[in-house]
C-alpha cells in the first residue's frame, strides 16, 4: 500500500516524458511555419477540426490500424535491439499480396477464407524480406540498420514492378492494381465507418503486450535484447533469435500492409508509399516500447495526419511537414530523455545497451538520491 | 550492341553518366567515413544531403554562380551536422535516433519549402561552366568525357585527395582514428575526444552538404523532392565496405556510378529495361556485395559509443 504514492509518481513522470517532447515539437514546429510566413495557430486548430470533428475522427481510426500494427512490429524488433528499418518495403510487399492476388482470389475462394489466406500472406511477404538482413547479422554481425534498409528500396521496386506488370488492371490508363469488390473488404464495426481491421490491431498490440511482458519468450526477447553475450550464456539460441524476431517484426509490418488495402485503400498504384514507419518510429520510443502504451500515442498521430492533409493544404503548406514534426519530437525525446536521466526520475526508454554509457555516470547519483 | 560501345559519342556520355552518379556518393562518403572513422555513426547523411542540395540549388537559381552555390550547400551541411555535435558528441545521446531524425527533418523540410516556392515553375540551372584541361582534353572520347568536366569536379576530387593524406599521413587522423578505435588511449594520450569528435562530425557534415549541392548542381542540375533517394544510406554502406580508406570509397563509389550509367545505358538498347529495374539496380548490386563481402565490413569497435571518461 505505502508503495502507489511512488507507483503514482513514477506513472506520472512515464506520461510527462511521453507528452513533453510532443509539445515541444509543436512548438518548435509552429516557430518553423512562422518563418515561412504561414499562420501556425490556424494549422494546428484546422488539424485537430479536420482529424477529430464530426464524423472525422472514424477516418483518424482508420488510419490508426495500420500505424498501431506497424508499431507493435518495430516494438518486436527494438526489444530485441535489432533495428529492422526495412518497414517501408515490408509493408508495401505486405499491401501488394493483397491488392494484387486478392481480387482473383475472393472471385474462386469464399470471403472469409480468402481474407484469412490474403493477411497471412502478407505477413509472409514482410517475414520474407527480412531473412537476408537477419541472415547476415546472424553471420557476420553485419549491421542490419543499413542492410534492411537496401533491402527495403529493392521491395518497393518489386512491388512497383508487380504493379506495372503481371499485377496491373488492363483496364486503367495508370499502373495500378484491379480494385477489390467493396463486398470483399474487412466489414465495418457495427454503426461506424471504421472497419474490423481497427479491432485487429488493438487485439495485436494487448496480445504482445501480454506474450513480450509476461511469457518466458518476452524474456528471453529481453536478455537477448540486453546482451546477446549474456543471452547465449543463459541458454537462448541467439542466431534463432535473430530469425525469429526480424521475421516477427516484419510479418507484422507486412499485415499492417494487407490490413490497409483490405480495410481501406482497396487497390495499389505504383509508386504508392505512405511512409507509416517513418511517421511511428518516434512513438515506439516515447511509449518505451510497450504496445499497449503505444495506443494512445498513435491515435494522437492519427489524428494529426489525418487532418493533417486537409490543414496542409488550407495553411498553404505540403503535408511532408509533418515529417519535420516527427523528426523534431524524436530530438526532443532523446534530449528529454538525457535530462530526466540526469535527475533519476525513473526507468529509461532508450535500449539499454545504448544508453549504459551515458548512465554510468549519473549511476552513483540515483544510488544515493533512492536511498 | 557491339556498335553502341563502339560509337563515341555513347562511350563518352557513359563515362559523363558514371561520373556524375558516383561524385555526390564519393562526397557523402568521404565524409561519412571520417565520422566513422572518429566513432560517431552520421545516420543523417540522406536529410543533410538534401539540405545541401536544396541550399546550392536557391542559391545558384538566385546568383547564377555555381561555386557560391556549392559552399553554400556544403556550410548548410556543416549547419545541419551542429545538431548531432551537440547531440550526440557533447550529451551522448542516441546517434540512430537522432539521425533519423535529422534525415526525417531534412527530407520535410525541403520538400515543404520546395513545392511552396517552385512547384509551379520548376526551374533548371543550366550546365555549369565546363574547365577544359590543355592538351588532354583532345584525347577522343576520354578527354571529352573526364578533362572537360567542370571546375567543381577537379575541386572536389582534390578534397578527396587531401583528406585522404590527412587521414594516414597526419598527426590528426591518427587521432581521428584513436576516436573510433579506442577512445580512452586519446584522452590518456593528451588528446580530446570531444574535440576531436567534434570535428569529425562538422567536416561530415560539409562533405555532406557537398554531395548534396553537386547532386543538385552538377549531377542533375536542378532539385527535386526526396531526390538523394537512398544515396545517402548507400554512403554508409560504401563506408563501411571501404573500412576507412578513402581510395576504396572513391573506387566502389565508381563502381556504384557505372552501375547507374549501365541501367540508363541498357535502356537504349533492344533489351529496354523497365525503368523500376534501373532505379533498383545499384541496390541490388549494393546487397550482393553485403552478402559476398560482409566477412570484411570492420566498423570501429567504438562506433556509436559515447565516450565518458573512466566508465567501463
Amino acid at each position: 500500500m505505502s508503495e502507489n504514492p511512488s507507483k503514482m509518481a513514477g506513472a506520472m513522470s512515464a506520461v510527462a516524458r511521453a507528452v513533453i517532447p510532443v509539445i515541444l515539437a509543436i512548438v518548435v514546429g509552429g516557430i518553423i511555419i512562422l518563418a515561412m510566413g504561414k499562420d501556425p495557430i490556424t494549422f494546428y486548430v484546422k488539424i485537430f477540426q479536420y482529424g477529430l470533428t464530426g464524423t472525422n475522427w472514424m477516418r483518424s481510426l482508420v488510419l490508426m490500424a495500420p500505424l498501431l500494427v506497424i508499431a507493435v512490429g518495430l516494438i518486436v524488433a527494438f526489444r530485441g535491439q535489432l533495428w529492422n528499418l526495412g518497414y517501408g518495403g515490408q509493408f508495401l510487399l505486405g499491401a501488394v499480396v493483397v491488392s494484387g492476388f486478392g481480387p482473383a482470389l475472393f472471385a474462386v475462394v469464399p470471403g472469409p477464407l480468402a481474407t484469412i489466406v490474403l493477411l497471412l500472406g502478407s505477413a509472409v511477404a514482410g517475414a520474407v524480406w527480412t531473412v537476408v538482413p537477419a541472415l547476415l547479422k546472424a553471420r557476420y554481425g553485419t549491421n542490419e540498420i543499413i542492410t534492411s534498409l537496401v533491402m527495403s528500396f529493392i521491395g518497393a521496386g518489386v512491388v512497383n514492378l508487380l504493379i506495372k506488370g503481371p499485377l496491373k488492371d488492363a483496364s486503367q490508363p495508370i499502373p495500378q492494381t484491379k480494385v477489390l469488390d467493396s463486398a470483399d473488404m474487412l466489414p465495418d464495426i457495427f454503426g461506424t465507418k471504421v472497419h474490423l481491421g481497427f479491432l485487429l490491431a488493438i487485439v495485436i498490440a494487448l496480445v504482445f503486450q501480454f506474450v513480450l511482458s509476461r511469457t518466458s519468450f518476452g524474456l528471453r526477447m529481453d536478455v537477448f535484447g540486453a546482451s546477446a553475450k549474456s543471452a547465449n550464456h543463459v541458454g537462448i539460441n541467439s542466431t534463432g533469435m535473430v530469425f525469429l524476431v526480424f521475421a516477427l517484426s516484419g510479418a507484422l509490418i507486412g499485415l499492417a500492409g494487407g490490413i490497409d488495402v483490405l480495410g481501406h485503400e482497396s487497390y495499389q498504384r505504383a509508386n504508392w508509399d505512405p511512409h507509416y514507419g517513418d511517421a511511428v518510429m518516434p512513438f515506439v520510443f516515447l511509449a518505451r516500447l510497450s504496445p499497449v502504451a503505444v495506443v494512445p500515442l498513435i491515435g494522437f498521430y492519427s489524428v494529426l495526419a489525418t487532418g493533417g492533409i486537409l490543414a496542409a493544404q488550407q495553411t498553404g503548406l505540403n503535408v511532408d511537414f509533418l515529417l519535420v514534426i516527427v523528426g523534431l519530437i524524436l530530438i526532443f525525446m532523446t534530449i528529454t530523455e538525457f535530462v530526466t536521466t540526469r535527475r533519476a526520475l525513473g526507468q529509461s526508454y532508450m535500449p539499454v545497451g545504448l544508453k549504459r554509457s551515458v548512465t554510468g555516470l549519473f549511476d552513483s547519483i540515483t544510488r544515493r538520491s533512492n536511498r | 550492341m557491339s556498335d553502341l560501345l563502339l560509337n563515341p559519342t555513347f562511350l563518352t556520355a557513359f563515362i559523363v553518366a558514371a561520373i556524375a552518379a558516383s561524385m555526390p556518393l564519393m562526397l557523402a562518403a568521404i565524409g561519412e567515413t571520417i565520422g566513422e572513422q572518429a566513432g560517431v555513426l552520421n545516420l543523417g547523411v540522406e536529410g543533410i544531403m538534401l539540405i545541401g542540395a536544396y541550399t546550392a540549388f536557391v542559391t545558384t537559381l538566385s546568383t547564377g554562380n555555381f561555386w557560391v552555390g556549392l559552399l553554400v550547400g556544403s556550410l548548410a551541411g556543416v549547419l545541419s551536422s551542429v545538431v548531432m555535435l551537440v547531440l550526440n558528441v557533447w550529451l551522448g545521446l542516441n546517434q540512430i535516433v537522432i539521425g533519423l531524425a535529422v534525415t526525417l527533418i531534412g527530407e520535410g523540410i525541403t520538400s515543404v519549402l520546395y513545392l511552396q516556392n517552385f512547384a509551379k515553375t520548376s526551374p533548371g540551372l543550366g550546365v555549369a561552366p565546363s574547365f577544359d584541361i590543355p592538351l588532354l582534353s583532345g584525347i577522343p572520347v576520354v578527354g571529352k568525357a573526364v578533362f572537360q568536366q567542370s571546375g567543381i569536379f577537379w575541386f572536389c576530387i582534390l578534397l578527396a585527395v587531401v583528406v585522404a593524406w590527412m587521414l594516414i599521413k597526419t598527426n590528426w587522423g591518427l587521432s581521428i582514428r584513436a576516436a573510433g578505435q579506442k577512445p580512452s588511449s586519446l584522452d590518456a594520450a593528451g588528446g580530446s575526444v570531444t574535440r576531436v569528435r567534434s570535428q569529425a562530425v562538422l567536416i561530415a557534415g560539409a562533405f555532406a552538404g557537398l554531395g548534396g549541392a553537386y547532386l543538385a548542381l552538377i549531377t542533375t542540375s536542378t532539385f527535386t523532392p526526396f531526390m538523394v533517394n537512398g544515396l545517402g544510406y548507400v554512403a554508409i554502406v560504401i563506408t563501411m565496405l571501404s573500412r576507412g580508406r578513402v581510395l576504396w570509397v572513391a573506387l566502389t563509389s565508381l563502381l556504384y556510378g557505372v552501375t547507374v550509367a549501365v541501367g540508363t545505358a541498357l535502356q537504349l538498347t533492344a533489351l529496354s529495361l523497365p525503368a523500376d529495374v534501373i532505379k533498383m539496380l545499384p541496390f541490388i548490386v549494393v546487397m550482393i556485395t553485403l552478402v559476398l563481402f560482409s566477412r570484411t565490413t570492420v566498423v570501429p569497435p567504438a562506433l556509436a559509443a559515447p565516450y565518458t571518461r573512466g566508465a567501463r
